[in-house]
């Protein structure tokens, strides 16, 4: 059966557009300076705030709590620790993105190796 | 000094039509008009770029395609392909930031994103979506997100509050991220500007500045929007595959 025998002039273009998609090669990945460079810019401004904004937002979030509770000062105490955890966490979320492919896609193929080694060092 | 410097008057929110619904107050502000502009000008600059779509494009329809294929190799790369159903969403999301942002260097317009309710719903419009997707797709075991695996009984404790507080900060150091940089931009440049039109001859410095700073903000306008639409995708990322 050829294509042409197809009725279907969109399902012969579906398959004729599965066979042009197949022969691509896989989307490249960004690189080289201007690439680098605007990855890094963005990633700075990002971590940037996200430290300063999960300690705000976290003892703001104590603070309304003990105001609430009427539990006074260990609300906001024990927030202001969460917070400052959950800002490091996420810039190191962030900044631990880097070395992973584009993207980090952590379970595209399983861990990459370079997560494995710090994990090794905990 | 003969020029009061307000550098925070450009962020002044003015009724143009003064509308009420009972008690709400839904009058056409100049933020609204700002952002009927925005949204013109993409669906104009679209429709206009693709009206003929030619092999070999010309200007604006490869300025269009460039934009499209832009965010398209975004969510290729951070997401993945089964994401390209979120294109839409986060194509609009992306023109809309960047053209709020380039349309607010414009002497005399407004920044919309410069005000933090703008940033903080469009922020909660992708927190709440990424959340309901990842809810939609993995149900009840959506939450393990925020259990942390191979970590012993004890430290869960700690950590699980940790990460529901990080999860739940996202959509704050969204909004905050894009919020604070126009602000912070805007302010400079108009207290520069103020500098200029009180110290006579001498203004030549601070115009010197203010012209590496539009740069500057040329720059952060375009790489907010950028960061904006790649957080995004991140989000989506971490609702889609659960890790």
């Amino acid at each position: 059966m050829s294509d042409s025998d197809k009725p279907d002039p969109l399902a012969r273009l579906g398959a004729e557009l599965d066979r042009a998609r197949a022969s691509r090669p896989p989307p490249p990945q960004p690189s080289g300076d201007g690439g680098n460079l605007q990855q890094g810019i963005g990633l700075g401004l990002r971590i940037g705030v996200e430290f300063v904004v999960a300690i705000l937002i976290a003892t703001g979030l104590g603070w309304v709590i003990d105001q609430w509770a009427g539990t006074r000062p260990w609300g906001t105490i024990v927030l202001f620790f969460l917070g400052v955890g959950a800002g490091m966490v996420n810039v190191y979320r962030a900044v631990a993105g880097i070395g992973m492919a584009v993207g980090y896609r952590r379970n595209a193929a399983g861990k990459p190796p370079a997560k494995d080694d710090w994990d090794d060092e905990e | 000094m003969a020029i009061e410097l307000n550098p925070l008057e450009q962020f002044k929110i003015e009724r143009l039509v003064p509308l009420h619904i009972g008690k709400l107050d839904v009058s056409y502000t100049n933020s609204a008009l700002a952002m009927t502009v925005v949204v013109v000008l993409i669906t104009a600059l679209i429709i206009i770029g693709t009206r003929r779509a030619a092999l070999v494009p010309g200007r604006l329809q490869s300025l269009v395609e460039m934009t499209y294929e832009f965010v398209a190799d975004m969510i290729d790369s951070n997401v993945g392909r089964e994401a390209r159903g979120y294109l839409p969403f986060i194509f609009s999301l992306f023109t809309f930031i960047l053209l709020a942002n380039l349309l607010g260097l414009v002497p005399y317009s407004f920044t919309v994103t410069s005000h933090i309710i703008i940033t903080l719903a469009l922020a909660l419009v992708v927190f709440i979506g990424v959340t309901i997707i990842g809810i939609v797709r993995h149900g009840f075991h959506f939450f393990s997100l925020f259990v942390p695996h191979g970590v012993p009984l004890p430290l869960l404790i700690i950590l699980v509050p940790i990460e529901v507080l990080s999860y739940f900060i996202r959509p704050f150091t969204l909004s905050i991220r894009l919020f604070a940089n126009m602000l912070a931009g805007h302010t400079m440049l108009a207290i520069f500007g103020g500098f200029a039109a009180a110290i006579g001859l001498a203004a030549i410095f601070p115009v010197a500045i203010n012209t590496g700073l539009i740069g500057l903000e040329l720059l952060v306008a375009v790489l907010q929007a950028y960061v904006f639409a790649i957080l995004t995708c991140l989000y989506l990322r971490d609702s889609i595959h659960l890790h």
